[in-house]
């Protein structure tokens, strides 16, 4: 399985997520073509109501803690269902690349 | 106690004096001058934009608290900002409290703290 598929495999048994989007955005890094190394994760879960945002990184990291340590960047987006409504669905674009991890 | 532990606890108190004697720490990849990641860079920036001083340190220069900062507040990834000595998170938490306005009222009431203590 590849870690995509792994990640959104993670987030559903965890967060049962109304919404869950999982995107490769590897490409936009440096690297061999096919690589997993960055990915943007948006999760909108009723699990998330009445905790904040450092709560709610905390638990998505802990479901992802078998697959965080062989990825290099997870940029992340935790909603409520009324939330993500009230945002029309939208969420940040992820930055662009600095180069840092050739250091 | 063999050398790794006493050189882990070193660090250990190293990150533990910088959060708690700033009242807002970056640890970040770079510097908020020459930010070696799209997310150091854009937390950097948010902080810049909230108009106070605050410290950084460069992960990417001290490999020993790049190694070890994780297991200091649990928290897997890069960067971490801490207002008050309590980790607020990384990049994409700290624009959040930016676009609502959140972070500027706890960096602004952070400094004031500090600055009458």
């Amino acid at each position: 399985m590849n870690m995509q598929n792994q990640i959104e495999r993670q987030l559903t048994a965890s967060f049962n997520p109304s919404v869950l989007e999982v995107i490769n955005e590897s490409h936009m890094h440096h690297g061999p073509p096919g690589r997993e190394s960055h990915f943007k994760v948006t999760v909108v879960s009723e699990q998330f109501e009445g905790k904040r945002l450092i709560e709610r990184h905390r638990i998505v990291n802990q479901a992802l803690s078998t697959e965080l340590p062989s990825i290099h960047a997870l940029a992340l987006h935790t909603l409520t269902p009324e939330e993500y409504k009230a945002r029309a669905g939208k969420v940040p674009d992820s930055p662009a690349c600095k180069g840092g991890s050739k250091a | 106690m063999n050398d790794d532990e006493v050189e882990r606890m070193d660090v250990m108190e190293r990150i533990d004096e910088a959060v708690k004697s700033h009242p807002v720490i970056i640890f970040m990849k770079g510097t908020p001058q020459m930010p070696q990641c799209g997310f150091s860079s854009r937390a950097a920036q948010a902080l810049m934009q909230c108009g106070e001083e605050f410290a950084y340190v460069n992960v990417l220069s001290d490999p020993e608290i790049f190694q070890n900062l994780p297991r200091y507040a649990d928290w897997p990834t890069f960067p971490q900002i801490y207002i008050n000595g309590e980790l607020i998170g990384g990049c994409d938490i700290t624009l959040e409290m930016f676009e609502t306005g959140e972070l500027q009222t706890a960096i602004k009431d952070a400094v004031a703290h500090n600055k009458e203590a």
